[in-house]
C-alpha cells in the first residue's frame, strides 16, 4: 500500500517493488510495520463508529423527554460507546503506535514473535467485529462497560446483550495479552548495541510499563470474565448474590483491579508519545529523563493500589475509604512531576508550533483538568457526592479524550510521515485542532456543571424542569463540532496518502532512531542495526564514528518546506538502498504466514459458537455447537502447523 | 543451564538471554494473576456455601454434614505430580547431554506422572458429581471445580505438549541443540506443579 502511494506521487522517489503486494500479503504479513497499519486503520474506523455512538447520546440529550432512540437502545449505545473507544479504538490506536514505532526506536528489524505479532490483531480484529455483532441481531452489551455482577447475571440480564460482552472481551483481552508479552520481550532483548535502559526513548520506555500492566491487569479481568461467563452460560454462583450468598462486591474489586490500571494503560503510552513530540518541537531535550522514566515506572506501580476508589459508594468501610483516598492522592505526584517536565521542556525552547505540537501543548492543559478533577474524587467524602454523576463523565472524558485522544492525535501527526512517507495536510490539520479542542471543552466542561447539579450518569432523559436543558443543547453542539474536526481529520489522512508532501527521512529534525532511515522504511528497517551512544542519536551521535548511525551515508535531494512558519527540509530519498530487498542485502526477514489468521479464526469460533447456546434446539443451535468443534479443531491444528511451520 | 552455548543462534539479544525463554517467564508471570485471581475468589467464597455438599466435617444448626474432600486420594495424586516434575528433570538433563532414547523415556514418564494426577481428578469429580456437588449445587461448587478445572486444563495442555515433545525425541529431532523446547515445556510443568502446591493446602489441608 506504503509503496504503490509512493510511487503515484509526482516527486516519487525511486521505490521498487521488491515488497510484495495485494490482500494476501496483507492476510499473511509478520512485518510489524504492516501490522501497525492494520491496526491503526482498524482502530481509526472503531473510533468514527464509537463516535458515531456518541453523537447519537447527544443527540438524545439535546432536548428534555426526548425519545430519539428507546431507553433500551440507550443503555446499549452507552455502553457499547465506552467498549468501543476503550477496546475498539483507544488501545489499539496504541498498540499501532507500539507495533510501528517500537522496533524502529530501538534499532530492531522486527518485534521478537512476529507470528504472535500477527496473532494479536487478527484476534482484535475479530474479537471487536464479534463484540459490535450485538447490534446486528438488536443484541448489543447494554450494562455500562463496567458490567457490574449481580445486574450483568442471567435473572437481570437475560438474553445475549452480555454474553457478547463476556465472550467478546476474552478474545480481546487475549489479543491484548499476547501482544503485551511480544513487546516486552522487543524492548527488553532487541535493542541495538548500546541502547542501555537509560538510552531508551521515553515512548518506548513507556510501552515497556504498559505491556507491564496489561499482561497482569487483564489476566485478572480474564478471570473476572471468565467468572461472570460460567455464572451465565454454566449456571454457577460467583455472582449469583440471591441464590447463593455470593458477595456483590467481589465482581468490583475483580473489575477495578483490572479496570484502574486499564485507565493507566491509556495513558502512560500518551505520556510517552507528548514527550517524543514536546522536545522536538522545542529543539531541547526532554527535561529531566530519567525523572520521567521513573515517575512512569512509579504511575504503572501506585496504578495498582487505588483500584478501590471506585467503589467508595458501596460502604467498605472508614479504613479501607482512607487507604485507597490516599493511595489515590499520591498518585498525583509522579503525574504532577510529568506535567510540570514537560512544562520545563517547553521553557526556553525554540518552540515550533506544528499541528502535533498544538495537540501536545493542548494535551498538557486538557489533562490537567482531568487529573485534578480526579484528585477531586479521591477524597472519599467529596466522590460520595459526585459518584455516578455527570462530573464523573467530565472527569473521564477529559483523562480519556483531553488526555488519550489528543495525545494519540499528536503522535499521528508527528509519526504519520514516517508510516506513509508524506506530510499530512497543515492547513486542515490546523483545522482539525481547533474544532477538536474548542469542541471538547464546550462538551465535557458544562457536564461538571451539570454533573453537580445532580444530573445523574447513564440517564436516559431528563425532565425540562431540572434545569440541565441548556447545559445539554451546548454538550451536543460541542460533540458536533468535534464530530467535523473528526471529519476533516479523516479526510487529511486519506488524501496525505494519497498526494500528501514527501516527508523524507526525519521531516521534523527529531532525534531518535526512528528518523534515520527512510520514510516508509524498508521492510528490513535497518540496512546495518546502529550502534547507540546516547539517548539522542540524531542530536547528539557523531555521524563520523565508525559504526554509527548511517544517515551520514545517506544520498538526499532536498526541498524546502514551510511547516508553522519554519522551514524544514523535505528530502527525497533517492540512494540506492532503498531499491534492494532483504533478500539483495542478505538480511533474513521471518517469511509471511497465513496460520495467524487461521488460529485467531479458530479461537473466534470457538466463541461464536458458545454465544448461539441460547437459541433453542433447532438445527441452527447444532450448527452453532458444530462450529465450536470446529474452531476447537481448527484451533489445535493451527497451533500444531505453527509449531513446525519450516523457515521460522 | 548452558542452553545458550546450546543454541548459538539466539545469544544475540540485549540481554544474552534467549527471547522465546524470557517471553515464557513473562507468560507465566501472568499466569501467576490468572490463578490469583482464582484463587482469591476460592478464599473469599471458602466457607460461605448457604448448602451442602461441604468440602470439609462441619456441624450447623446441630445438623452433622459429612465432609466430601478425600484427601488421602489428592495426596497421592500431589505426590505423582510432584514425581513427574523429578522425571521433568531428568528429561531435561537426557536432552542436555544427547542421550536420545531416555529423554524421550523421561518426557512420556512426566507426561504418564501428569495423566495419574488427572485421572484421579477425573474420578474425584465424577464422584463428587454422583454425591450431588456440581457447578450450581453452591459456591463450594462453583468455585471448587472451576479452581481446580482450570489447573486441570493447563494439566492436560501440559500432557499434550509433552507427549508431542515426546515423540520428536523418539524421531531423534531433539538433540542438545533443541535443548530450549524441552527447558520451556519443563518450566511450564514446573510452573503447573508449583500452582498445585498452592491449591492443594488452600482447598484441600485448610478448614
Amino acid at each position: 500500500m506504503a509503496s504503490t502511494a509512493t510511487v503515484a506521487a509526482p516527486h516519487a522517489p525511486a521505490v521498487a517493488h521488491y515488497e510484495p503486494t495485494g490482500l494476501w500479503s496483507w492476510i499473511t504479513t509478520v512485518d510489524h510495520k504492516r501490522i501497525g497499519i492494520l491496526y491503526g486503520v482498524t482502530a481509526f474506523l472503531w473510533f468514527l463508529v464509537a463516535g458515531v455512538e456518541a453523537l447519537m447520546i447527544r443527540v438524545q440529550l439535546f432536548v428534555p423527554n426526548n425519545h430519539f432512540v428507546t431507553a433500551e437502545t440507550y443503555n446499549s449505545l452507552f455502553t457499547m460507546h465506552a467498549l468501543t473507544m476503550i477496546f475498539g479504538a483507544l488501545m489499539p490506536l496504541t498498540a499501532a503506535f507500539f507495533n510501528f514505532i517500537v522496533p524502529l526506536q530501538i534499532g530492531a528489524r522486527d518485534v521478537a514473535f512476529p507470528r504472535l505479532n500477527a496473532l494479536s490483531y487478527w484476534l482484535f480484529l475479530f474479537g471487536s467485529l464479534f463484540l459490535n455483532f450485538g447490534w446486528v441481531l438488536k443484541a448489543a452489551p447494554d450494562s455500562g462497560w463496567f458490567a457490574y455482577a449481580p445486574i450483568t447475571t442471567l435473572p437481570y440480564s437475560p438474553g445475549m446483550h452480555m454474553d457478547f460482552y463476556v465472550l467478546g472481551l476474552q478474545v480481546l483481552g487475549l489479543s491484548s495479552i499476547i501482544a503485551s508479552l511480544n513487546f516486552i520481550i522487543t524492548i527488553i532483548n532487541l535493542r541495538a548495541p548500546g541502547m542501555r535502559l537509560m538510552r531508551m526513548p521515553i515512548f518506548t520506555w513507556m510501552t515497556l510499563i504498559t505491556s507491564v500492566l496489561i499482561v497482569t491487569a487483564m489476566a485478572v479481568f480474564t478471570i473476572a470474565v471468565t467468572e461472570l461467563m460460567f455464572d451465565r452460560l454454566f449456571g454457577t454462583n460467583f455472582y449469583n448474590t440471591v441464590s447463593a450468598g455470593a458477595d456483590p462486591l467481589l465482581w468490583q474489586h475483580l473489575f477495578w483491579m483490572f479496570g484502574h490500571p486499564e485507565v493507566y494503560i491509556l495513558i502512560i503510552p500518551i505520556m510517552g508519545m507528548i514527550s517524543e513530540v514536546l522536545p522536538t518541537f522545542s529543539r531541547k531535550p526532554l527535561f529531566g529523563y530519567n525523572v520521567m522514566v521513573f515517575s512512569g515506572v512509579l504511575i504503572g506501580w501506585l496504578g495498582w493500589g487505588v483500584w478501590s476508589h471506585h467503589m467508595f459508594a458501596t460502604g467498605m468501610g472508614p479504613i479501607a475509604d482512607s487507604f485507597f483516598s490516599l493511595s489515590t492522592m499520591l498518585i498525583a505526584i509522579p503525574t504532577g512531576i510529568k506535567i510540570f517536565n514537560w512544562l520545563g521542556t517547553l521553557y526556553g525552547g525554540s518552540i515550533r508550533f506544528t499541528t502535533a505540537m498544538l495537540f501536545a501543548v493542548a494535551f498538557i492543559a486538557m489533562f490537567t483538568i482531568g487529573g485534578i478533577s480526579g484528585v477531586m474524587h479521591a477524597s472519599a467524602p467529596s466522590d460520595l457526592q459526585q459518584s455516578d454523576t455527570y462530573f464523573i463523565v467530565a472527569h473521564i472524558h477529559y483523562v480519556f479524550f483531553g488526555g488519550t485522544v489528543l495525545g494519540l492525535w499528536a503522535a499521528l501527526y508527528y509519526w504519520y510521515p514516517k508510516v506513509f512517507g508524506r506530510l499530512l495536510d497543515e492547513k486542515l490539520g490546523q483545522f482539525h485542532f481547533w474544532s477538536t479542542f474548542v469542541g471538547m471543552n464546550l462538551t465535557f466542561f458544562p457536564m461538571h456543571f451539570v454533573g453537580m447539579f445532580g444530573m445523574p450518569r447513564r440517564t436516559w432523559t431528563y425532565g425540562p424542569e431540572q434545569g440541565f436543558t441548556a447545559y445539554n443543547q451546548a454538550e451536543t453542539v460541542g460533540a458536533f463540532i468535534i464530530a467535523l474536526g473528526t471529519l476533516v481529520f479523516a479526510i487529511n489522512l486519506f488524501t496525505a496518502w494519497k498526494r500528501g508532501r514527501i516527508a523524507g527521512p526525519n521531516p521534523w529534525g527529531a532525534a531518535t532512531l526512528e528518523w534515520s532511515i527512510p520514510s516508509p522504511p524498508p521492510a528490513y528497517n535497518f540496512r546495518e542495526i546502529p550502534v547507540v551512544h546516547s539517548r539522542m542519536p540524531l542530536w547528539e551521535d557523531d555521524p563520523t564514528k565508525e559504526a554509527g548511525i548511517p544517515h551520514g551515508r545517506v544520498e538526499e535531494e532536498t526541498e524546502q518546506v514551510t511547516i508553522a512558519g519554519t522551514q524544514v527540509a523535505a528530502v527525497r530519498d533517492v540512494h540506492d538502498e532503498n531499491k534492494m530487498s532483504a533478500h539483495d542485502l542478505g538480511i533474513h526477514l521471518p517469511p509471511p504466514s497465513f496460520w495467524p489468521i487461521v488460529l485467531a479464526a479458530g479461537i473466534s469460533a470457538i466463541f461464536i459458537g458458545l454465544i448461539f447456546r441460547q437459541v433453542p434446539a433447532t438445527s441452527a443451535w447444532h450448527n452453532a455447537w458444530y462450529l465450536m468443534f470446529a474452531g476447537i479443531a481448527t484451533t489445535v491444528v493451527s497451533i500444531y502447523a505453527w509449531a513446525f511451520e519450516p523457515g521460522h | 543451564m548452558s542452553a545458550h552455548a546450546a543454541s548459538p543462534a539466539h545469544i544475540d539479544t540485549s540481554t544474552g538471554l534467549d527471547s522465546r525463554k524470557m517471553a515464557f517467564w513473562t507468560f507465566i508471570g501472568s499466569e501467576c494473576l490468572l490463578f490469583g485471581s482464582l484463587i482469591a475468589t476460592y478464599m473469599a467464597y471458602k466457607g460461605r456455601s448457604i448448602n451442602p455438599p461441604y468440602p470439609h466435617d462441619v456441624v450447623i444448626n446441630g445438623k452433622a454434614f459429612h465432609g466430601i474432600l478425600n484427601i488421602p486420594l489428592t495426596s497421592f495424586s500431589t505426590f505423582i505430580l510432584l514425581m513427574s516434575s523429578v522425571a521433568m528433570v531428568f528429561a531435561l538433563w537426557n536432552v542436555q547431554r544427547g542421550n536420545k532414547p531416555w529423554d524421550a523415556f523421561w518426557l512420556f514418564m512426566t507426561a504418564l506422572g501428569g495423566s495419574i494426577f488427572l485421572g484421579c481428578q477425573v474420578f474425584e469429580f465424577t464422584h463428587f458429581y454422583h454425591e450431588g456437588l456440581t457447578l450450581r449445587s453452591n459456591l463450594f461448587g462453583s468455585t471448587f471445580y472451576v479452581l481446580t478445572g482450570f489447573h486441570g486444563a493447563h494439566v492436560t495442555v501440559g500432557i499434550i505438549y509433552l507427549i508431542t515433545l515426546g515423540v520428536m525425541a523418539l524421531r531423534g529431532r531433539i538433540g542438545p541443540e533443541r535443548t530450549l523446547n524441552v527447558e520451556i515445556a519443563g518450566l511450564y510443568w514446573h510452573f503447573v506443579d508449583v500452582i498445585w502446591i498452592v491449591i492443594f493446602p488452600l482447598v484441600y489441608l485448610i478448614r
